[in-house]
């Protein structure tokens, strides 16, 4: 079937299987690679994306529900030259090791920063469920409260 | 002083073979034997063929735009060797990081790595080679800026990639767009330690911001123009062989190109890599499993007294039977789980194959994927990726030759990869352990004797990474004793013995060989041994390490891990403090946990950690390496547990397969 949505400012139609999930979609007939397989359940995070804002997994959705909506993905989360203050963040703590899972955490991140600008260590706790197998989630706790930071100067 | 070098010959370069360091260090045992001393006296005849090209214009490739591009040999899998490798090259090569670019070095007309990236020692077996070798280079750049501006070599001045003398100056980038050839100097001088600017500064790794903003960097990421997708069928249980399969209902499914069935495995080859999975399904595999295995098979089997015994540290008397103090201990078999899975693109033509594939060990996926095409090695190309993490999961790579056959048979590049459930089912696990440990003490509670056995899977033995002809050297496997000897030399009787046995899977190095189980168990038994001696667990530790030089460094950080923590000062309620050491990898490591017992399971609020390194290359990636390493570690002595169960893998998802997450790790960690 075809399906048409916009990803990361950009309207796309592609003709697929309706239950492909939208991460093959982006990665293989799009060709946008920062999203990540880790593990197809959507029980590592490693695919998170936006779609109409909100944070999804989107090894486990399947592309027909995409129809008509907006769609981001890391490579469309800065803008032009200039990163995203969970971006930025992660810069100054040098938060990723290998940094497979990176984006994951990076889109979970901004989701999580729309809805709590503020968050607590409770909230991070709570939210942010991915997993990283280098174990950056040191640097990471400190890097989202880093970019909550930066997001409320940019204000 | 600055270290005036003869240019060197081949062998000079011969890079230490992977867990180098830690196996001749822990050969001191196991030399006494004469055959294997031997053997090991001539260790590096042996190994000669291990050695790293030592071509400087195959290591650097310098860019019209001034660029310098390092075609290194080892791979970055989040340990951050490229920018420490950068950071030695840019120190000799005067210039700043900035210019500095580093790649992956393909096995065509570049270095390839005799062994493997893994064993901690990245760093320190390429500090030499790799300084010698720009400044090699520096030599060469400098000779032809010379002959190009009619001036005498020594004239000029080189500062960040510019030659300058004589009012004249001309750019690394210059220089290479005009020179014709390029002659090796006789003689090379190393930059004296005083004088570094590179070296020792925590400078941002250099792979920062294309993993910031998601670039294609990983072996995943590759995709080649009419590129398909394939699935191999894998065993679903252990101690499991592929017998034949009927193929027949997948190859009707929408997207199938292909079902290749070779002689050990059947794979779907399709348009998409939804289609192949959903045609894999339709695969009737028929499997020959040798026996059924439960949970209690395999602990029965990795029990100490079973299989082969061998010694790796004597000293003095054994442990008295009367008034013994013993205690028994088991780890868990585990996971890497790194999180991009293994698999590789294959790309194999009538007289070549190129192969991209995140690997640990570039020269062995080259000689794994020759030998099962039939072709010569040099037909081979292995073009390493970035990598979705290593952990020991990538040093042996079945899984590029499989893609090779595929591709071969599809006659296009194949793209072929594993699922999670396959990760964690078809994988080469951290062996399980079990170990027994004996000691007795004196009337003042001080240890006059210690053993400690430790049974184990093979970890480093039938791995590409220790050539056959190393396992006779070794007698045992280092990857599965490695941090199984008593550090504490002041007790005067010591014994411990390695136990081999054969596992029904297979096993592999996990983010160190053997370090992980036998150091919790060595130090756990300490405490055992702290408290019945009624005794301060820092000061018991202290009074037992001797006054040698390595044990000078381990009291040491003990000391600076313990004051930073605040050991002996009151704590704030329920809680409580933990202390243990290790000093495999030359670099002596002290930590102090602070713990409390949230709903009846340990919560770790922080932890304290003091290391020394020797000479740190940059301070902020160790602290990043041990920052990551406290919580794996954690997460593996706390959570990570996998079962056998009818000869099934159990579990096989992240969430059953329980790691730490944001959640579980502790909110401080200190490195000093």
């Amino acid at each position: 079937m075809k399906i048409s949505f916009t990803i990361n400012g950009q309207a796309q139609s592609v003709e697929v299987d309706g239950k492909t999930p939208l991460l093959w979609v982006i990665r293989d007939m799009l060709e946008m690679k920062g999203t990540k397989f880790g593990c197809g359940k959507a029980a590592c995070g490693a695919c998170t994306i936006h779609v109409d804002g909100k944070a999804v997994r989107s090894c486990s959705y399947a592309v027909k529900f995409a129809q008509g909506k907006n769609i981001t993905t890391i490579e469309g989360l800065s803008q032009g030259e200039e990163l995203h203050p969970v971006q930025q963040a992660w810069m100054e703590e040098v938060v990723p090791q290998c940094g497979y899972c990176q984006p994951g955490f990076m889109m979970a991140t901004a989701a999580l920063l729309k809805e709590k600008p503020n968050p607590t260590d409770e909230d991070i706790d709570n939210n942010i469920s991915n997993v990283c197998r280098c174990a950056t989630y040191y640097r990471m706790r400190k890097a989202i409260h880093r970019a909550a930071e930066i997001q409320a100067n940019n204000a | 002083m600055s270290e005036k070098k003869k240019t060197t010959s081949r062998r000079n370069f011969l890079v230490k073979f992977t867990i180098g360091t830690g196996v001749l260090v822990g050969m001191t045992y196991a030399v006494r034997n004469p055959l294997r001393r031997m053997l090991y006296d001539n260790a590096e005849v042996l190994l000669q063929d291990y050695a790293i090209g030592d071509s400087a214009t195959a290591w650097f490739e310098i860019t019209a735009e001034n660029q310098i591009i390092l075609h290194s040999p080892k791979v970055e899998m989040g340990q951050g060797a490229f920018t420490g490798l950068a950071q030695l090259a840019a120190e000799e090569l005067e210039v700043d990081m900035d210019m500095i670019q580093v790649v992956h070095a393909s096995t065509k007309g570049r270095p390839v790595d005799p062994r493997s990236t893994g064993g901690s020692d990245t760093i320190s077996s390429m500090w030499n080679p790799l300084r010698e070798l720009a400044a090699k280079m520096r030599e060469m750049l400098r000779q032809n800026a010379a002959s190009i501006l009619g001036v005498s070599p020594s004239s000029l001045n080189l500062a960040n990639g510019t030659f300058s003398g004589d009012g004249k100056s001309l750019t690394f980038g210059e220089i290479v767009q005009q020179a014709t050839s390029w002659e090796e100097p006789e003689e090379i001088t190393l930059k004296p330690a005083k004088d570094f600017k590179t070296i020792g500064k925590p400078v941002p790794r250099i792979d920062l911001k294309p993993k910031v903003m998601g670039d294609p960097i990983f072996g995943i990421d590759v995709s080649l123009p009419e590129m398909l997708y394939g699935v191999v069928i894998r065993p679903p249980k252990i101690d499991t062989v592929f017998v034949r399969a009927d193929t027949r209902a997948a190859e009707s499914m929408p997207g199938v190109v292909k079902v290749v069935q070779e002689k050990d495995f059947v794979a779907v080859v399709a348009e998409s890599r939804p289609q192949a999975e959903m045609a894999a399904r339709k695969v009737k595999v028929n499997w020959k499993t040798n026996k059924n295995w439960e949970q209690q098979d395999i602990l029965d089997l990795v029990k100490v007294g079973q299989g082969e015994d061998f010694l790796i540290q004597k000293e003095g008397s054994k442990v008295k039977e009367e008034e013994m103090i013993a205690a028994e201990y088991s780890t868990s078999m585990g996971a890497h789980a790194q999180m991009e899975p293994n698999g590789s693109v294959a790309h194999v033509e009538a007289d070549k194959a190129v192969v991209y594939i995140s690997t640990q060990v570039p020269k062995f996926t080259r000689i794994q994927v020759a030998e099962v095409l039939g072709f010569e090695e040099e037909q081979v190309e292995v073009k390493p990726t970035y990598l979705g993490g290593g952990f020991g999961r990538r040093l042996n790579t079945p899984n590029a030759m499989q893609a090779a056959l595929i591709s071969r048979a599809a006659g296009k590049p194949v793209h072929v990869f594993f699922s999670r459930q396959d990760e964690f089912q078809s994988a080469e696990f951290r062996p399980p352990t079990h170990h027994t440990l004996k000691a007795n003490l004196s009337e003042d509670g001080m240890v006059e004797s210690i053993e400690h056995n430790v049974s184990s899977g093979d970890a480093g033995f039938g791995s590409p990474i220790i050539p056959p002809a190393m396992e006779t050297i070794l007698g045992a496997d280092i990857g599965a004793w490695g941090g199984g000897r008593i550090n504490y030399t002041g007790i005067p009787n010591i014994r411990v013995y390695s136990w081999r046995i054969k596992l029904p899977f297979s096993t592999a190095m996990w983010r160190a060989p053997g370090l992980m189980a036998n150091t919790f168990v060595v130090e756990s038994f300490l405490d055992e041994l702290a408290h019945q001696a009624g005794k301060d667990p820092l000061e018991f530790r202290l009074a037992h390490l001797p006054n040698t030089e390595k044990g000078e460094t381990i009291k040491k950080v003990l000391e600076a891990a313990a004051e930073k923590a605040g050991w002996g000062k009151s704590l704030p309620e329920g809680r409580a403090l933990g202390i243990a050491c290790c000093a495999e990898i030359g670099a002596p490591i002290a930590q102090v946990a602070e713990v409390s017992v949230v709903d009846n399971e340990i919560k770790v609020h922080k932890v304290t950690c003091a290391l020394e390194v020797g000479i740190a290359i940059n301070p902020d990636q160790i602290r990043q390496q041990v920052e990551g390493g406290i919580v794996m570690g954690l997460s593996a002595s706390m959570y990570e547990k996998m079962e056998v169960q009818g000869s099934k893998i159990t579990p096989t998802i992240f969430g059953p397969y329980r790691m730490a997450t944001l959640k579980d790790s502790p909110r401080d960690i200190e490195v000093v």
